[in-house]
């Protein structure tokens, strides 16, 4: 049993990418501590991919620095540093058995056959796929493939390791299932993994911290609770999970909190720097009850437009004075019909102000 | 009165490709105005079906009827069927008001005619003033939208789908969906819409059709086959379900499900004793300070915040449970290796032939 | 890196140390290499060169590569980069301006005789030892660039650059260059832009006359009209048959395909041979039409139109390989999407295939036109009166007026069309390029032609087809008669003269007159071919795979030779390479040379073709898992293309065996290649050695490439499961 590498930690410190006149990638800076999974979100061509890459070296920043392992990696080749990745589409040498594949990096640095042979197993067995070394990679299903592919990148057991929208290929079903085993597996083994991926939800689901990207830029970075619970601005509010975005008032501002007015419900809710008068307030479909519409705790009145069934819940679209509100309903039992009056509560743990 | 013809029709339709059959005996019926999905895995027929009522290959065996004509010998373009495809199939060399006018200039609509309609077409699918734009400078949201106006405006019988979402963000897919769904309530257009996402099926069809290995499993509405799915596949595929496999035996106190594992859970009365397979839905569990009967005694393994909710993976007697509990503001998940009770709420067991 | 540089250090001092310097007339297994060698003067090394014969001129090249060595010493990376890159700078400089600055006269340049001297002494062209230390001070400056961080620190990506660099100046813009500076050349000597305007402005070249009803217009004008006649008609067959083949439903499309080999393997004068037979005085339709009817079929067959016959033959089936790619890569879901749309079989076809098959059909119509232009072999057997730019330039160097300067512009002339064309083909696929690369969901196939145009498709192409067949089984035949045009007794006569053996008291005799034309061409074709391949991947592998400082500049320098037509390459070869430093005229080096480069695009564009199906991130796996580029190419890439390769070898080797244009010039008395000694039987008459040589010539070929196939296809990268069966488990 060969004794498992050190994880590392990865540094950006002010790293912008630009191409030509597009930039990239700008004054990005954040850090990776080791033996953690970390996500980089966001929509397609928010940078993320590329910062990916500039840490596996296939790129080079046009300014600012990388440090994995304290080291200074900027304009080395992607062999010198102690990473490996994960493609999206596995990557797999169409002419080289399962063996072979894993095998690769290790011949290549100049292992003997037989120990490269033997860590080439190991790495197999670690994913499961125990006797598929003499196959080839057009003879395994998708999900195989991608633990090939794993199995690749972990042999080498490096420092870092990456993984590029992995998922991406893969049904539905099956995406769910392999995401946890990818973080079960970085989990048992303390490896260091940066992730890139465009969907919140599997973000959410395997992150010790998640870095929202935008427009070249960092959004908002923290563990997936805060950045559910406490979205700093629109954009993430909205792209994290599901949000509304409804029109309220902000009275009588303390220092740190202040008195939010949403139709006839009065909460106090820390304000996030906004100021008195109009503001935005975003709010958890999962936070917004429908009630009789007598009820005193009603916040709101309005009109269904939409009503979806989800199998565990339903979803139901309210034209409100506030908005259009989105909700989601664990009681599916008696659902509503578009057309219905309602009335509309408000939890709220599930509100936040939203600073600009 | 004869009822009105149904949008499409599928009667016994059979089809290999070489010795590989690819649907086996599949019937089906959509009637007019109704969004109804085909959901499936890779390699289940799904798209090769749609593509015979589209036109794109001849069943060797059954028919295909649209809008009550029988257009099982019948080309693509005899069909009166509207297609859209998975990568759009936008001509690059026309603009986007060339491509949407396309199909009005095939069956000879007049200039100004044509004109208004693909005004009217893009207006529909939210892209007014972009019929001077070429394909390749619009997103693919963008992209998608140009192929349904292209559909739209000719005002098919059917409305084909082939996995229309699959090639955008997750983000853009939720929306896409909903607008997807608007549209055909605005139109009224009988749709047919292809995809492997349960949860896409789920959300916007009316009623759908599982299927696997070119057969079709079931078709109910999605609410149907969620609670009460046939088999063991439509179970596992609907949604997560939690599969127990045991026994029905009669207790004095009522028919009483045990499996192998020990797990008792009562079971209704209408469920035939012997072997049976039983469905439990992440909600259908929950975890219970006090371990209320009938309970389940367990061990969490991991645990995913999901946002709205917590799913946590409870190791008990030997399986695995998915529960899902919901989350709010100040609560904290719980810890792996905490002990807990599961209970289920006998409500929600759903009971299954193995 | 410090290995790399141990060896490229040795490398150097090697080359100047051992070998002979400059180029030997003697073989290598006269040389006395028990010691003499190092102090007899033709054949010193280097050292020997600046120590015993007062060479002094090559001791900072001797400087250099002891420094090289000095600098392994050094211990920190950076500073032994930078050494490296310095020393193989420095190294390659002095090689090259010692070279050019002294030739066989003393000092080439009268400024430098006025700075320093008479030299009274002089020197020859380069040889084994200087060869050596130039690429070691080449491959030491891409090193040390390595190291310093260019060429992303690959030192493998930068020696490849430097290679082919090196390579396409040398042998494709220095000898282009010193061609066209000949255009502005006067007779006294000096270079002036009003000798080049003299020429361009003469009426043989650009004369309208034959409008007015004279007999010959200029030569340029000529060129262009029949380019543009070829070029319409091979596309139009051309299309024909790729309908036909991917869409026709025709039980035979093999068939259609392997006659487009044909071409490929016959030298490029055959067909007008072939024609000449059918249509020519003797022959077989005159004597018919004389027999039958007692018409005098007269020369009509020499002429604009017998050319454009002959290259319409000829062409057809490349522009029918470059449309069958165009064809297929229409995105079947276009054209169902179409129908779904209403439109019918013939709509689709009009308004969507079509229109999305424009930018390719316009490539393709360019690709026939610079072919045309270029084409030696048919307008010289069939032109008679009418002169088109490659023969022109011909008669210019070889005729009984041999004028260097008019043989310049008419070059400068033919390589402007050429380029023009080239760079309108770069307009065209580069901007509105529709051919899709199949993606996700493109899983569609394509629909049948619409019934009329499939009858109009096979009414032309099969025809043609026919016509084909039958000029090919003439050209092929037309040697085992005994005199074609009046004897038609079939004999083994002529091919016993071509290729007669003997037994003797020594063994085998290779008595035939065409054995030793024919092995001399085999030999340098199956040396230059693995060089072609080679030269050829590595750089499509450059351009495809990697990204450095100047790779544009690399890709489009590469791409411009290849426009080029060969009537200029070969006369700029036999101009540049007469004079030191590189003294290859009349040797086999510059035939192989000349080979090599201008059959680069074969081994370049199939190459690249099959690169971009291997996806990038083969490569990047490769890098992240710690090999450099070197480990990517040898593991990944180059397993991925043997197919590729096996065709790039035997495509250069069968190109090289069947050159005309190119080669003309450059054959000597102890190299004659097998086409040059066609083409001179045929000027002398031997009409039946001639066809019997082409004829042995052709079935080697065609012998050489099915093998090819039969290799290429049995060895396929290991068979792939049923796709559905994989797909299925997903």
């Amino acid at each position: 049993m060969t004794e498992a590498r050190k994880a590392l930690d990865v540094r950006f410190e002010n790293v912008t990418k630009r191409y030509g006149e597009a930039v990239a990638v700008r004054d990005v800076s954040f850090s990776v501590a080791p033996g953690t999974l970390v996500t980089l979100l966001g929509p397609s061509g928010c940078g993320k991919t590329t910062t990916l890459r500039m840490i596996a070296g296939l790129e080079q920043p046009s300014e600012g620095r990388v440090l994995i392992g304290g080291r200074d990696v900027t304009g080395m080749p992607p062999a010198e540093r102690d990473v490996s990745m994960v493609f999206q589409s596995y990557a797999l040498f169409p002419h080289m058995t399962v063996l072979e594949n894993v095998r690769y990096g290790l011949v290549v640095s100049g292992r003997r056959k037989r120990d490269a042979n033997e860590a080439a197993l190991a790495a197999l067995a670690q994913v499961g796929l125990e006797g598929f070394g003499n196959r080839l990679p057009s003879e395994l299903s998708g999900g195989q493939q991608q633990r090939v592919a794993v199995a690749r990148a972990l042999v080498l057991q490096p420092g870092v390791m990456l993984f590029d929208e992995p998922l991406s290929n893969l049904d539905a079903r099956l995406r769910r299932h392999m995401r946890e085993e990818i973080r079960a597996l970085q989990q048992r083994l303390g490896l260091t993994v940066v992730y890139v991926t465009h969907d919140q939800s599997e973000a959410l689901a395997i992150s010790d911290e998640i870095i929202v990207m935008n427009n070249a830029v960092i959004a908002q970075q923290g563990g997936p609770r805060d950045l559910y619970e406490r979205p700093a601005s629109a954009f993430v509010a909205g792209f994290i999970g599901e949000s509304n975005r409804l029109a309220a008032r902000l009275e009588q501002r303390g220092p740190e909190e202040g008195t939010v007015v949403l139709g006839s419900a009065r909460v106090v809710l820390p304000h996030h720097g906004a100021a008195e008068g109009a503001i935005t307030l975003a709010v958890r479909p999962e936070a917004v009850r429908l009630v009789p519409v007598a009820d005193p705790a009603a916040a709101l009145a309005g009109t269904v437009t939409a009503a979806a069934y989800l199998g565990a819940t339903m979803e139901y679209l309210v034209d409100s004075e506030a908005g259009e509100v989105f909700i989601v309903c664990p009681e599916t039992g008696s659902p509503r019909k578009v057309g219905d009056q309602v009335a509309l509560a408000v939890r709220p743990q599930g509100l936040c102000v939203l600073a600009a | 009165m004869n009822a009105p013809p149904n949008g499409v029709e599928v009667d016994a339709v059979s089809f290999a490709y070489g010795a590989n059959v690819i649907l086996d005996d599949v019937s089906l019926a959509v009637p007019r105005g109704e969004f109804f999905a085909f959901l499936g895995p890779s390699g289940s027929g799904k798209t090769t079906l749609l593509r015979l009522i589209a036109g794109f290959g001849r069943p060797e065996r059954g028919a295909i009827r649209v809008g009550g004509r029988d257009v099982t010998g019948a080309p693509p373009w005899d069909r009166n069927v509207g297609m859209v495809f998975q990568n759009y199939a936008l001509w690059p060399h026309m603009t986007v008001a060339e491509n949407v006018a396309f199909g009005l200039h095939r069956r000879r609509v007049p200039r100004a005619e044509v004109a208004r309609r693909v005004e009217q077409a893009l207006d529909l699918v939210g892209l007014e003033g972009y019929g001077g734009r070429r394909p390749a400078q619009l997103s693919g949201g963008q992209q998608q939208r140009v192929a349904l106006a292209r559909t739209v405006v000719i005002e098919p019988e059917v409305l084909l789908l082939d996995e229309p979402l699959s090639n955008l963000d997750a983000q853009l897919r939720v929306e896409m969906r909903g607008e997807l769904r608007a549209l055909q309530r605005k139109t009224g257009l009988t749709t047919i819409f292809v995809t492997h996402d349960q949860e896409e099926a789920n959300a916007i069809s009316d009623r759908m059709a599982v299927l696997d290995g070119g057969r079709i499993q079931q078709i109910g509405r999605p609410v149907d086959l969620y609670d009460r799915p046939a088999n063991r596949f439509v179970a596992g595929f609907l949604g997560t379900a939690n599969l127990v496999e045991g026994e029905v035996a009669r207790q004095q106190e009522g028919l009483v499900f045990r499996s192998a594992e020990g797990i008792v859970l009562p079971a209704p009365d209408d469920v035939a004793p012997g072997r049976a397979l039983v469905a439990l839905r992440p909600q259908a569990l929950s975890i219970s300070e006090n371990g209320r009967a009938p309970s389940i005694a367990g061990e969490v393994r991991r645990t995913e915040f999901l946002g709205g909710h917590v799913r946590y993976a409870i190791e008990a007697h030997g399986l695995t449970f998915y529960v899902d509990e919901p989350h709010l503001r100040g609560r904290e998940a719980l810890a792996p290796g905490t002990r807990v009770q599961l209970a289920a709420d006998p409500e929600q067991l759903t009971f299954l032939r193995p | 890196m410090r290995r790399a540089a141990l060896w490229l250090a040795a490398l150097a001092l090697a080359g100047v140390v051992l070998p002979p310097w400059y180029l030997v007339q003697d073989r290598l297994a006269d040389i006395d290499w028990s010691g003499g060698w190092l102090t007899e003067p033709d054949h010193a090394p280097a050292v020997s060169q600046a120590l015993l014969f007062g060479r002094w001129w090559l001791w900072p090249v001797l400087a250099t590569a002891a420094a090289a060595a000095a600098s392994l010493l050094l211990p920190a990376r950076r500073s032994l980069a930078r050494a490296l890159a310095a020393c193989g700078t420095l190294g390659l400089l002095a090689l090259i301006i010692q070279g050019y600055a002294i030739g066989l006269g003393g000092w080439r340049f009268a400024v430098l005789e006025a700075v320093f001297g008479p030299l009274g002494d002089r020197q020859f062209g380069i040889g084994t030892g200087a060869t050596l230390a130039a690429l070691a001070f080449l491959w030491m400056a891409t090193t040390g660039l390595a190291g310093l961080g260019f060429f992303r620190g690959d030192p493998f990506t930068a020696g490849a650059v430097g290679t082919v660099a090196l390579a396409v100046i040398l042998f494709t813009f220095l000898p282009i260059a010193s061609l066209l500076s000949d255009a502005f050349r006067t007779s006294e000597g000096t270079y002036t832009l009003g000798a080049l305007f003299g020429r361009l402005g003469d009426d043989r070249t650009w004369g309208l006359a034959c409008l007015a009803g004279a007999p010959r217009c200029g030569v340029a004008w000529n060129t262009l009209m029949l380019a543009l006649m070829t070029a319409g008609g091979t596309t139009a067959l051309g299309l024909a048959f790729a309908l036909l083949v991917t869409r026709g439903g025709i039980r035979f499309p093999r068939a259609l395909r392997t006659l487009t080999i044909l071409p490929i393997i016959t030298p490029s004068f055959v067909i007008g041979l072939g024609l000449i037979l059918i249509f020519g005085r003797s022959g077989i339709v005159n004597q018919l039409l004389y027999g039958a009817f007692g018409i005098e079929g007269g020369r009509w067959i020499y002429g604009l139109q017998g050319v454009w016959l002959a290259q319409m033959f000829a062409f057809t089936p490349t522009v029918f390989l470059v449309l069958i790619g165009v064809v297929e890569g229409v995105s079947p879901t276009m054209e169902e999407a179409a129908q779904t749309l209403r439109a019918n079989r013939w709509h689709t076809f009009a308004t969507v295939s079509l229109p999305l098959m424009r930018p390719g059909i316009a490539n393709a119509f360019l690709v026939a036109f610079v072919e045309s232009i270029a084409d030696f072999g048919n307008p010289i057997v069939l032109g008679g009166n009418f002169g088109v730019l490659s023969t022109e330039i011909f008669f210019a160097v070889v005729g009984a007026q041999a004028d260097a300067g008019r043989a310049a512009t008419l070059a400068l002339v033919l390589l402007v069309f050429a380029l023009g064309a080239f760079w309108a083909q770069a307009r065209i696929t580069g901007s509105r390029s529709y051919v899709s690369i199949a993606g996700k969901g493109d899983g569609g196939v394509h629909p049948p032609l619409p019934a009329w145009v499939r009858r109009l498709c096979l009414g032309v192409a099969l025809p043609w087809a026919g016509l084909t067949i039958l000029l090919y089984a003439m050209a092929l035949t037309g040697g085992f008669v005994e005199t074609w045009g009046r004897d038609y007794t079939p004999t083994l006569r002529h091919l016993v003269r071509a290729f007669d053996l003997e037994w003797s008291a020594r063994g085998l005799i290779w008595s035939g007159v065409a054995w030793n034309s024919v092995w001399t061409t085999v030999k340098l074709a199956a040396v230059a071919a693995p060089l072609t391949a080679a030269l050829g991947i590595i750089a499509a592998w450059l351009f495809t795979r990697q990204s450095f400082v100047g790779r544009r500049a690399l890709e489009f320098a590469t791409m411009l030779s290849f426009a080029v037509p060969g009537t200029v390459i070969g006369v700029a070869y036999i101009y540049a390479f007469n004079v030191p430093p590189l003294e290859l005229t009349g040797t086999g080096i510059i035939i192989v040379l000349c080979f090599m480069f201008r059959n680069l695009s074969v081994g370049l564009r199939s190459g690249m073709a099959a690169m971009s199906q291997i996806d990038r991130s083969l490569d990047e796996a490769s890098f992240t898992l710690g090999g450099g580029g070197l480990d990517a190419l040898r593991r990944v890439i180059l397993p991925l293309l043997r197919p590729a390769i096996i065709a790039a070898l035997a495509y250069s080797f069968v190109r090289a065996v069947t050159t005309v244009s190119a080669v003309i010039f450059l054959v000597s008395a102890e190299y004659e290649l097998a086409t040059v000694f066609i083409i001179n039987r045929v000027i002398n008459g031997d009409y039946g050695v001639a066809i019997t040589t082409s004829t042995a010539l052709i079935v080697t070929m065609g012998a050489v490439l099915a093998l090819i196939q039969v290799v290429v296809g049995s060895r396929r990268i290991r068979r792939r499961a049923p796709a559905l069966a994989a797909g299925a488990r997903a």
